[in-house]
Order: structure tokens, then C-alpha cells, then sequence
């Protein structure tokens, strides 16, 4: 197969207009995350069979009212209509219409034709604009726009046949124009003219697309950015806001005129009873938002139990089987000791990570999360945030990573920097395990009034924690932080709908491999790494170890089982790992923490669920009971005095620990990738880490 | 009809007028992108709790507006 025989398209949309349901439906499984190379914006793509001959590759471009961007998710749809990256460059555009909302989607469409690359439309939500009396004429409206155009169904799979029929058909661009460049220049043509010979565009358009956007379009990277520059001195060019509000004008003034031709306005009763009447309830509103946010952590708490109880027991099993099975020796134990703990350290957390993910797919797909910003974003404004950063800050309660990234549809540079700054405040999964194992241990099972269970509420308590650290952090950024740039809060409110399953499940799939792939990588190294470090030390020392047990109890009665404990002890004590655990051991002494936890905690700024694998590792080498469940093994460690380890003082300083710090190293790569400078993550780093620190502090001091 | 400085903050929930023009360019630019047209009828339909953002309905949409941005919306008075 010739390289050119596969088609690439961009798929484009307003938001909300189905068109993420569109590129499922086309491509069903064969879908591959990634990022725009360059920009730090997730990259769907999917291969599909126009017809048995036929190839595509779609991407699933970011929704968008205009291609001039205000977000740097939207930012990505004019980089890559101007060809910043050959690969990418569409050979065909299918832009999604919204039926039911004709006007704004007329207006990109509108933008989209005048870049000349040969475009279809598919007109979606057809359904909702017939209950609304609004249904436009498919026919006509292609007549008119002089695009082919055919109504699809996205959700239920219709009219894709269709698509792919008028995709393989249309192959040629228009050529036409609803907009004139040379209008929305300030009469200063002369520069158009020459910024299209510079840089050998196709019309004027993109011309006027390079002069507006200079400061943000990845295609001028580097010395083309001053080309545009000079130009613009050179032929005296004067911005004037004016021009562009001309453009946006002049064009609903052609989508006006094509609605009033294919809209039959039908009228319709007014529905008596309106869910948002309830849902945006000065009261009942916030009611059933933290109804809603109840029954999510019941959901996640509940429902995910079982199957990570299951990982939990039957990785300990495998364990204990394979030990059973291979014979011994550095292989077996690298496996059952080592890799295997570190797999079932990321294993454990799938079930909690699909489960928050599918509730907050679920918000979104039917409409209920643009309430949700309506109702907080003057609230969350007070915390130098915006209403949309509640979508970051819930997915933060997964897992940080995919939701510092999340944060890309906020507009205000600022607000999306406070929000990528505390969203890792907020309680991952990751640190739920860690939660759970030590208010196992230090918490006994007690109902409070009888029915509350007193574990539960503790680990409720850790989650406002770190849900008010990152409100208390949002008010001292917006103090700190400059910004001369004014922030807006204007947002569509969709449709509500029935959440489709097929994008949920896609979601859920698409978010666990995120996690897997980014966060996961980096556990498994560092079981490993830990477990080598655990079993190996110098070659002297280990000696010297070895040579001391066995001179201490040389003429003593011991067990077999009893001295290879012993044994163990003495050579962990005398490993890389423990030999650095004392080291760190008075920097931690304070907080209450001995070396192995203080080897722990090191490991655990890799990834916080590093701590579960590394304990596990620690004690599976140090302690009696080799396949005993961790808790018990927590409960049963004792220090060289034979006092607890895990007292109440202790526990509760670790478990604050684990609220506030900054551990992992996943979460402040995406930051960087994110904010494109060290500085946000290593402040980050800092900040959250001395306040760990000093919250331990006063913890351990006050309690024990 | 003569034009007045009201504005849509100083609607009244239910309350419906024609745009006459924007006094913040940089909001107006994404309203208008957004279908928030002059000579569009605009219906105030709800306000958050807080008083800000406010909800308000245009040509079969519903879109949540901030209320300084809102305040930047001139309205014909009728």
C-alpha cells in the first residue's frame, strides 16, 4: 500500500455536538491516545475502511466555536488547519453540525471553507432540532454552502455508511469564499499580499489567519514569528479589534441568511417543567450537587472494594504459588518479590480510576457538568480558580495526571495555572491505598452513634484535607500571582441528554491507559530498583551482617525459621536500602518515622502507591510471615526496643504526610509538559512537600 | 427606538430585549462568536445563587455568562 492511499481527516465541531460519539462510532476500538507533536494537547486518532479499498486515519480534533482560539485546546485546531505538522495536515475535513444549534456551528463551518481544503459536514442531533421544531433541510443547505452534507446520528450509528460515501466522493475543495480577508485588514491589503508570497499560502485567508494569530501559531516557531513582525512594520500594518469583530459579524450575516432558507421554524409548546429549574435551584441546586458528590465517593469507596480486594489477595496468592513452584534462587525471588508486588501496586488502583472516571463521564455526557461550573465558578473565582476547574479538581480525586491536563479548556492563563498548582492536593487513588492500609492500622472498626463507621470517616476527613489545602493554596496564588489579562466566564450550556454507554466505556478505557502507561511504567521501575536495593548491599557489610548473626547465635537454641528472620533482618539493616533509610532516618526521626519508612517515603516520590509496594517489599524480606496480608505486617512491626512502629502518633503524622507532599514524579512531568517551565513544578515540589513536612511535625509533636 | 445604556445585568429574570452593542471589546468578540448578535433577542432566564454567572437564552441556546461580561451587553430599550 502506497503511503498517500491512507486519507487523513480532521474531525471539527462546536463542543457538545456529538462529535466525540461520531469518531467512536467510525472507529470503534481502533482508537490511539497520544499528544500533538509539540503541544501538550491529547491527540485521538483512529484507523477505519472508507470502503474494502480504502484507508483513513481520523483525529479527533477539540471542540471550537471559531478557529481563533481562546484556550490551548482550541489553540490546536488552527495549528493544525495551517499545516504545522505535515503529518497531520488534513487531506479532508468533516465538520460536525449541530442541528439543533445551527448558527454557531454554521459560523465555523463558514471559517473552515474559506481555508480551501475540501470539507464535508454532517449534520448531528437531527432528533433534537425535529422536538424543537428547528430541522433544517440537509439538501438545501448543502445547494447552498456547496459542500456535500448528510445527516447523521451519531449516537445511534446512523447515516455513517453515508459519511464515508461522501467522503470518498468529495476530494476536491470549493475554492469559494463567504468572507473576504481584505476586508479585515484596515484597507491595508499590501500586507495579505505579501505575507502569502512569504510564505507561499494558499489564499489570502490564511494570510489574515497569520497576521492575527503571529503570537501563538505554531507554524511561525522561531524567525518566521519575526518574518510577520517586520512585515507588519515594514507595510505600516495598524491592529484594530474592530476588523475582527467585523469578520465575526459579517459572517453570521451569511449564516443568517442560509438559516432563514433552510429552517422551517415550526412552532412548539414550551415544556411546563424545565430540569434546570431544579438542577440551577438556588438551593435545590446545591442539594443535589453534593447529592450527586456523595454518591460518587460512596460509588468509588463502595463499589471499587471488591475488586481491588481481589487483586490484593490473589497477587499475594500468586505470589505464594510461584514460590511454591520455581526453585529458589535470585530469579524466583526478583519475581514473586520484586515484580510482582510492584504489579499488583498498579493493578489495585484500575477499579477506583475506571469508576470515578465513568461517574464523571457520566456528568459531562449528559450535559449536568456545565451546570455544575454555572453553579460554582463564582465560588471557585473567590480560590483564584474558574467553574471550570471543577472538572480538574474532581478527575484530581483519580488521578493528577490526567487531570492537569484537564485544566487545558481553561482560558484564563492564570486560572489554569492555579488549578494545574492545587489540583495535586486533591486525594488521588494513589494515595487511597495508602489511606486505607494505615487507618487499618491505627483506626480500630468502631461505629460512631452506631452506624458510622469511624475508619470512614477519618478517611473522609483526609479527603477535605487536601480538598481545603488546594482551596487555601488557590487564595495565597491569586495574592502572589500577577495578571494583567481579564477573565471571562462565558460557556455554553448544552442540551441535557442520555449519556451514551459506547463513550463512557471508551473514556474509562482511555483514562486507565493513561494511568497504566505513565504512571504505571514508573511504579514497576522502582519495585525493582527497591527490591535490588533491598536484597544487595557491599559485599563487606553484608558479610560483616551475616558473620554476626551467625556468631551471636552460635550457641544458642533457635529455630531454623526464627534464625533465617534474623538472618534477613541483619542483611536488610546492612543493604543499599536500609544503609540509605538510616541515613535519612533524622530527618524523618521528628515526624516519627523510622528508616524503613523513611525508605518508603523516598521511594514514594516516585509515585505515592510506591509506598504499599515498597512496605510490602520491606517487610516481605524483614518479617515472620512472608504472604500475610500488609496490614497485619504493619500492625506486627516493631522497633529495636520492641515498642510499635505504627503508633497512633506515628500513623496519623505519615497519613498527613501523604495528604500534603508532592510524590510524584508522573504528576510533575505533566505539569512540566504542561506549564512549558520547571518553575511550576519544582515550586510545586517544594511548596506541598514543606508543608508536608511541617503538618507532620505538628501532628506527631501534639500526639504523641 | 432609542438606545439607552441598559444592559443585561440590569434584566429581570424572564425578561427578554433586543442587543444593541457591547461596551468591553475583548468579551465581545467571544460573544459574538458565541451567536450573542445585535438585533438578537436575549431572554434572562436564571441567575446563580450568587447573583453571577447569569443564564441567558439567544436564537434556541442557552449560554452561562459571567455577570461583568453580561454587564457589557447593551440592550435597546423597547
Amino acid at each position: 500500500m502506497t503511503h498517500k492511499s491512507i486519507l487523513n481527516i480532521a474531525l471539527i465541531g462546536t463542543p457538545n455536538t456529538g462529535k466525540s460519539s461520531l469518531f467512536n462510532r467510525l472507529t470503534g476500538l481502533h482508537q490511539k491516545t497520544g499528544n500533538f507533536p509539540g503541544v501538550t494537547v491529547d491527540k485521538k486518532t483512529g484507523v477505519f475502511h472508507l470502503n474494502p479499498k480504502t484507508k483513513a486515519k481520523v483525529t479527533d480534533l477539540p471542540g471550537t466555536y471559531s478557529i481563533y482560539p481562546k484556550s490551548l485546546d482550541e489553540r490546536v485546531v488552527l495549528d493544525v488547519l495551517t499545516g504545522y505538522s505535515k503529518e497531520l495536515y488534513p487531506d479532508l475535513i468533516v465538520v460536525v453540525l449541530d442541528a439543533s444549534n445551527l448558527r454557531r456551528s454554521l459560523f465555523l463551518l463558514t471559517q473552515i471553507n474559506d481555508l480551501n481544503i475540501p470539507t464535508v459536514a454532517a449534520v448531528n442531533m437531527t432528533d433534537v432540532a425535529e422536538k424543537a421544531g428547528r430541522m433544517p433541510d440537509v439538501e438545501r443547505l448543502s445547494e447552498l454552502i456547496g459542500i456535500p452534507i448528510v445527516p447523521v446520528n451519531a449516537a445511534k450509528g446512523k447515516g455513517i455508511e453515508e459519511l464515508k460515501a461522501v467522503i470518498v466522493a468529495a476530494v476536491k475543495s470549493t475554492n469559494s469564499e463567504f468572507a473576504k480577508a481584505k476586508d479585515y485588514v484596515n484597507g491595508n491589503t499590501e500586507i495579505l499580499q505579501r505575507i502569502k508570497t512569504e510564505f507561499s499560502l494558499k489564499n489570502e485567508y490564511e494570510a489574515l489567519i497569520y497576521l492575527r494569530e503571529r503570537d501563538v501559531l505554531e507554524v511561525l516557531k522561531g524567525e518566521n514569528r519575526q518574518k510577520v513582525q517586520q512585515l507588519i512594520e515594514k507595510y505600516n500594518y495598524i491592529e484594530n479589534g474592530e476588523c475582527a469583530r467585523k469578520e465575526v459579524l459579517d459572517r453570521h450575516k451569511i449564516v443568517s441568511k442560509i438559516i432563514d432558507q433552510t429552517v422551517a421554524v415550526r412552532e412548539v409548546k414550551k415544556q411546563k417543567f424545565r430540569a434546570d429549574d431544579l438542577l440551577t435551584h438556588r438551593v435545590g441546586g446545591y442539594l443535589i450537587f453534593f447529592l450527586i458528590l456523595f454518591i460518587i465517593f460512596q460509588a468509588v469507596f463502595a463499589w471499587a472494594t471488591y475488586p481491588m480486594d481481589l487483586i490484593d489477595t490473589g497477587m499475594a496468592r500468586l505470589s505464594a504459588g510461584l514460590q511454591g513452584v520455581m526453585s529458589p534462587g535470585p530469579f524466583t525471588e526478583l519475581l514473586t518479590e520484586g515484580i510482582l508486588p510492584g504489579i499488583g501496586g498498579i493493578l489495585i488502583f484500575i477499579p477506583q480510576i475506571a469508576v470515578l472516571f465513568a461517574l464523571i463521564a457520566l456528568l459531562e455526557e449528559s450535559g449536568y457538568m456545565a451546570r455544575v461550573m454555572f453553579l460554582t465558578d463564582k465560588v471557585m473565582r473567590r480560590f483564584g480558580m474558574s467553574g471550570r476547574s471543577v472538572v480538574p479538581l474532581f478527575s484530581g480525586l483519580a488521578c493528577a495526571v490526567p487531570a492537569v491536563m484537564a485544566a487545558r479548556t481553561i482560558e484564563n492563563r492564570k486560572q489554569r495555572l492555579i488549578t494545574i498548582f492545587v489540583t495535586p492536593f486533591m486525594s488521588c487513588s494513589a494515595r487511597l491505598p495508602v489511606y486505607a492500609i494505615l487507618i487499618a492500622v491505627a483506626v480500630p472498626v468502631h461505629y460512631v452513634g452506631g452506624f458510622v463507621n469511624l475508619q470512614g470517616l477519618i478517611l473522609f476527613g483526609l479527603y477535605i484535607l487536601g480538598f481545603l489545602a488546594a482551596l487555601i493554596s488557590g487564595v495565597v496564588m491569586k495574592k502572589l500571582l500577577k495578571s494583567g489579562e481579564r477573565s471571562f466566564f462565558i460557556m455554553e450550556l448544552p442540551k441535557y441528554r442520555i449519556p451514551r454507554l459506547r463513550n463512557i466505556l471508551l473514556q474509562i478505557i482511555e483514562k486507565v491507559k493513561i494511568f497504566v502507561w505513565s504512571a504505571g511504567k514508573v511504579i514497576l521501575a522502582i519495585s525493582i530498583v527497591l527490591w535490588v536495593a533491598a536484597a544487595y548491599g557491599p559485599v563487606d557489610d553484608m558479610e560483616k551482617a551475616a558473620a554476626a548473626v551467625t556468631a551471636k547465635y552460635e550457641h544458642k537454641e533457635i529455630s531454623a525459621k526464627q534464625f533465617e528472620n534474623e538472618m534477613a533482618s541483619a542483611k536488610l539493616q546492612a543493604s543499599y536500602a536500609g544503609q540509605f533509610g538510616k541515613l535519612i532516618e533524622p530527618v524523618v526521626a521528628p515526624l516519627g518515622f523510622d528508616w524503613k519508612i523513611g525508605i518508603a517515603l523516598l521511594a514514594s516520590f516516585a509515585a505515592r502507591e510506591v509506598f504499599v509496594g515498597t512496605i510490602s517489599t520491606i517487610y516481605s524480606i524483614g518479617s515472620e510471615a512472608e504472604n500475610s496480608t500488609i496490614k497485619e505486617k504493619l500492625r506486627s512491626e516493631k522497633n529495636a526496643a520492641g515498642e510499635p512502629v505504627y503508633t497512633l502518633a506515628a500513623t496519623f503524622s505519615l497519613l498527613i504526610f501523604y495528604v500534603f507532599a508532592m510524590q510524584c514524579m508522573s504528576t510533575l512531568a505533566v505539569v512540566y509538559r504542561e506549564t512549558r517551565s520547571l518553575k511550576w513544578p519544582l515550586l510545586q515540589l517544594f511548596y506541598m512537600t514543606g508543608l508536608a513536612y511541617g503538618a507532620s511535625f505538628v501532628v506527631y509533636q501534639l500526639l504523641s | 427606538m432609542k438606545t439607552i445604556h441598559k444592559s443585561l445585568a440590569n434584566l429581570k429574570i424572564g425578561e427578554s430585549a433586543i442587543i444593541s452593542g457591547f461596551s468591553d471589546d475583548i468579551a465581545a468578540l467571544k460573544l459574538l462568536e458565541m451567536g450573542c448578535l445585535p438585533g438578537e433577542e436575549v431572554t434572562l432566564t436564571r441567575v446563580a445563587p450568587s447573583g453571577d454567572p447569569v443564564c441567558i437564552t439567544l436564537d434556541g441556546g442557552e449560554l452561562a455568562v459571567g455577570k461583568a461580561e453580561a454587564g457589557s451587553v447593551l440592550l435597546h430599550e423597547e
